[in-house]
C-alpha cells in the first residue's frame, strides 16, 4: 500500500491521508461513546423515575377526604409562599409541619380566624378551616421535621 | 442563509432578550417589595400581601431565564449551522405563547389565583400555553439542527436542555393525578424530583450559549470538542437525573434517594476541582478579553459559579444539610445561582445579541464598569447577609430550648435590613445596566 492510501474502505474517507482517516475514525467512535454514554443515562434515570412511580415512598394509602380538601384550599390560598413543610417554602412564617401535635387544632383555627400583623386575614370559610387544620393533622402524622431529632454520622449520612 | 431569513431571526431573538429583560426588572421590584415585608411587617397586606409579592417575582424570574435562554439558543444555532431557523412562524408563535403565559400568569397573582405548589407555581391551565411553546421551541431546534454527529458539546447541552426541561415541566404536574397527589410525602418526594432537575435543565440551555459566545470571542473552537468538555458535560448530567434528592434529605422518603443523591453530588468536586485547577489560566484569559463587556460578566458568573458550587457541594452532605436546610442559607445558593450565574451570563449573550457591527452596547465604558462592580460587590453582600441569617437560624432550629419564632425573626432584622439595601443597591446598579441597554438598542433602530 502506498503511503497516505486509506487502510479504510469506506468511501467518505478514501481521499484522506492515513493519519487523517484515524483522526476520523475516532471521531467517529467517540461519537458512538458519546451516544452510548447518552443513552445509558437516559436508561438508568427512566428505569430509577419508573421505579419512584411505581413504588411511592409511602405507597397507596386512602387519604380522608377533609386532607385532601386541605391540601386543596392550603395551595388556593398559597400558604407555602410563607410557610414551610418539612423546611420546603416560605421563610415568613414558620414551618407547620408538626404545628397540630405541638399546638393543637384551637390554635391554628384563632390564626386563621384572626390573621396576624403579618399573614392576612383569608376569610375562610368554616369548612374549609376545618379541612385546612385536617391537612395539617395528616401532615403531622406523615412525619418529625424538627431537625434536632434527625441523627447524624461522621459519613455524612443521617437517619430519621 | 438568507439575508431575510437571517434578519428576522435576529428580530425575534432580541425580542426574547428585550422582553426577558423587562421581567428581569420586574422580578427585582418584586423581590425587593418582599424583602421590604420583612422589615415592614403587614406591608401592602390588603392588596399585595407577600403570598402574592413572592410567586410574582419567582414566575417573573423564571420567565426572564426562559425567554433569554431560548432565544439565545436559537439564535445561537443558526450561527452554529449557518442554516437558517427551521420555521420563523414557529418562532413567531412560540415567543407570542410565551407573552401571553407570562400576562396571564401575573395577572391571575395580582387577581389572588395561585397554583399552590412550593417554590415555581400557577394554575395548571396555564401550562397549556407555555408547553405548546415549549414544543415548539423543540421542533424548531431540531429541525434546524438536523443531526447530533460531531457537534459540540454545546449542541449537547442545548438539546439536553429543551428535552429535560419538557420532560420536568410535565412531570412537575403529576401532583394533578390522584395517585401522586393524595399522600404529602409521595407528592413533595415527586415535586422535588421535577423540579430540581429542571433546573438542571435551563442551566444546561445557558451554559451551552455561553460556551459558544465564549469561542466566539476567543476564536477558539477546540474546547467545545474535547473530551474534557464532555467529561464535564456528562458530569452535569448525571448530576441533572439524580442529584435532586439533596431538596429532600429531611422528609421521610425512601432512603436510598439520599443516598443516591449524597454520592452524585459529590462528583460536582470533581467540576469544583477542574475551576481551582484553572484558575490561573482563567485569570489570563480573562485579563486578555476583559474589554469585551459580554465577557467581563462571564467572568463575574465564573466567580458565582464557584461560590455557589462550593455552597451546593456543602449542602448536598446530608449531615450538613440538616442544619442549613429551610434556612436562608438555601436561599443565598439560590441567590447566587440565579442572579450570580444564571443572569451574568444571559445578560452576557444579550449584550452580544443586541450588538450590532458598527456600534457597541455601551458607548460609555467608565459607567458601564462602575455599575458592574457596584452589581457583583452589592450582590456579594447580599449573599453574605443571607448566609449568616441561615445560620443564625439554624442555630434556633438546633438549640435545646427555642425562643418563639417571631422573636427570632426580630433577631435577624439587622441582617434583613443589610439583605434590603444590598438588594436595592444591586437592583438599581441592574436595572441602569438594563436600561442604557433597551435605550441604546431602541436609539440605533431610529
Amino acid at each position: 500500500m502506498n503511503p497516505g492510501t486509506s487502510v479504510f474502505s469506506r468511501p467518505g474517507l478514501k481521499n484522506y491521508s492515513t493519519t487523517q482517516n484515524v483522526h476520523l475514525f475516532l471521531r467517529m467512535l467517540s461519537d458512538k461513546i458519546k451516544i452510548a454514554a447518552f443513552v445509558s443515562l437516559v436508561l438508568a434515570f427512566a428505569a430509577y423515575t419508573f421505579y419512584l412511580y411505581t413504588h411511592l415512598p409511602v405507597g397507596q394509602q386512602k387519604t380522608s377526604d377533609p386532607v385532601i380538601r386541605g391540601k386543596t384550599a392550603w395551595q388556593k390560598y398559597n400558604c407555602s409562599a410563607c410557610h414551610q413543610i418539612y423546611g420546603l417554602g416560605g421563610f415568613l412564617g414558620p414551618d407547620l409541619t408538626n404545628v397540630y401535635s405541638l399546638r393543637g387544632k384551637d390554635y391554628i383555627r384563632a390564626f386563621m380566624i384572626t390573621g396576624t400583623t403579618i399573614m392576612p386575614q383569608f376569610h375562610l370559610s368554616e369548612q374549609e378551616m376545618n379541612d385546612v387544620t385536617a391537612f395539617l393533622y395528616g401532615v403531622d402524622s406523615s412525619g418529625n421535621a424538627d431537625p434536632r431529632s434527625i441523627k447524624k454520622y461522621y459519613d455524612g449520612t443521617i437517619e430519621q | 442563509m438568507t439575508e431575510q431569513s437571517n434578519n428576522k431571526l435576529r428580530m425575534v431573538s432580541r425580542s426574547f432578550l428585550l422582553t426577558g429583560m423587562l421581567l428581569l426588572a420586574a422580578g427585582m421590584v418584586f423581590g425587593l417589595t418582599g424583602a421590604l415585608q420583612y422589615l415592614v411587617p403587614g406591608l401592602f397586606k390588603s392588596y399585595l400581601s407577600f403570598e402574592k409579592i413572592r410567586p410574582l417575582h419567582v414566575s417573573s424570574m423564571v420567565f426572564w431565564i426562559l425567554f433569554a435562554a431560548s432565544g439565545g439558543v436559537l439564535s445561537y444555532l443558526q450561527q452554529h449551522t449557518g442554516r437558517p431557523v427551521y420555521s420563523n412562524l414557529l418562532l413567531d408563535i412560540q415567543f407570542k405563547l410565551f407573552v401571553l403565559s407570562i400576562i396571564l400568569i401575573l395577572y391571575q397573582y395580582f387577581a389572588g389565583v395561585f397554583g399552590g405548589r412550593e417554590y415555581w407555581e400557577f394554575h395548571p391551565i396555564l401550562a397549556i400555553p407555555f408547553t405548546t411553546g415549549w414544543v415548539l421551541f423543540g421542533i424548531n431546534f431540531f429541525k434546524t439542527l438536523g443531526s447530533l454527529k460531531k457537534q459540540p458539546v454545546y449542541v449537547w447541552m442545548w438539546t439536553t436542555g429543551i428535552i429535560f426541561f419538557l420532560f420536568t415541566f410535565a412531570e412537575s404536574y403529576l401532583w394533578l393525578i390522584p395517585y401522586f397527589r393524595n399522600n404529602i410525602v409521595n407528592d413533595m418526594t415527586i415535586q422535588w424530583k421535577s423540579y430540581g432537575s429542571m433546573v438542571g435543565a435551563w442551566n444546561m440551555l445557558i451554559y451551552g450559549s455561553s460556551l459558544f459566545l465564549l469561542e466566539k470571542i476567543s476564536g477558539n473552537k477546540k474546547y467545545s470538542n474535547s473530551p474534557m468538555s464532555f467529561a464535564l458535560y456528562f458530569t452535569g448530567l448525571f448530576n441533572l437525573m439524580f442529584n435532586w434528592g439533596h431538596h429532600i434529605y429531611t422528609l421521610p422518603t425512601h432512603g436510598f434517594i439520599k443516598n443516591v443523591s449524597y454520592l452524585v453530588s459529590m462528583t460536582e468536586l470533581l467540576i469544583l476541582g477542574r475551576i481551582i485547577w484553572q484558575w490561573k489560566s482563567s485569570v489570563t484569559t480573562a485579563a486578555r478579553h476583559f474589554h469585551h463587556v459580554s465577557y467581563r460578566f462571564m467572568v463575574a458568573a465564573d466567580a458565582w459559579i464557584f461560590l455557589t458550587l462550593l455552597l451546593a457541594i456543602v449542602m448536598s452532605v446530608p449531615a450538613i444539610n440538616v442544619y442549613t436546610h429551610g434556612t436562608h442559607i438555601t436561599v443565598a445558593h439560590t441567590m447566587g445561582a440565579t442572579i450570580g450565574i444564571n443572569s451574568f451570563l444571559l445578560l452576557a449573550i444579550a449584550f452580544d445579541q443586541l450588538e450590532d457591527k458598527t456600534k457597541q452596547v455601551f458607548i460609555n465604558m467608565k459607567w458601564l464598569n462602575r455599575n458592574y462592580w457596584i452589581a457583583n460587590i452589592s450582590l456579594f453582600v447580599f449573599w453574605i447577609s443571607l448566609i449568616i441569617a441561615g445560620i443564625l437560624r439554624s442555630r434556633w432550629q438546633m438549640s435545646g430550648v427555642r425562643i418563639p419564632f417571631s422573636s427570632m425573626m426580630e433577631q435577624l432584622r439587622p441582617l434583613f435590613m443589610l439583605f434590603f439595601v444590598s438588594g436595592a443597591v444591586l437592583m438599581v446598579s441592574l436595572l441602569l445596566i438594563l436600561g442604557q441597554t433597551i435605550k441604546n438598542h431602541f436609539m440605533r433602530q431610529l
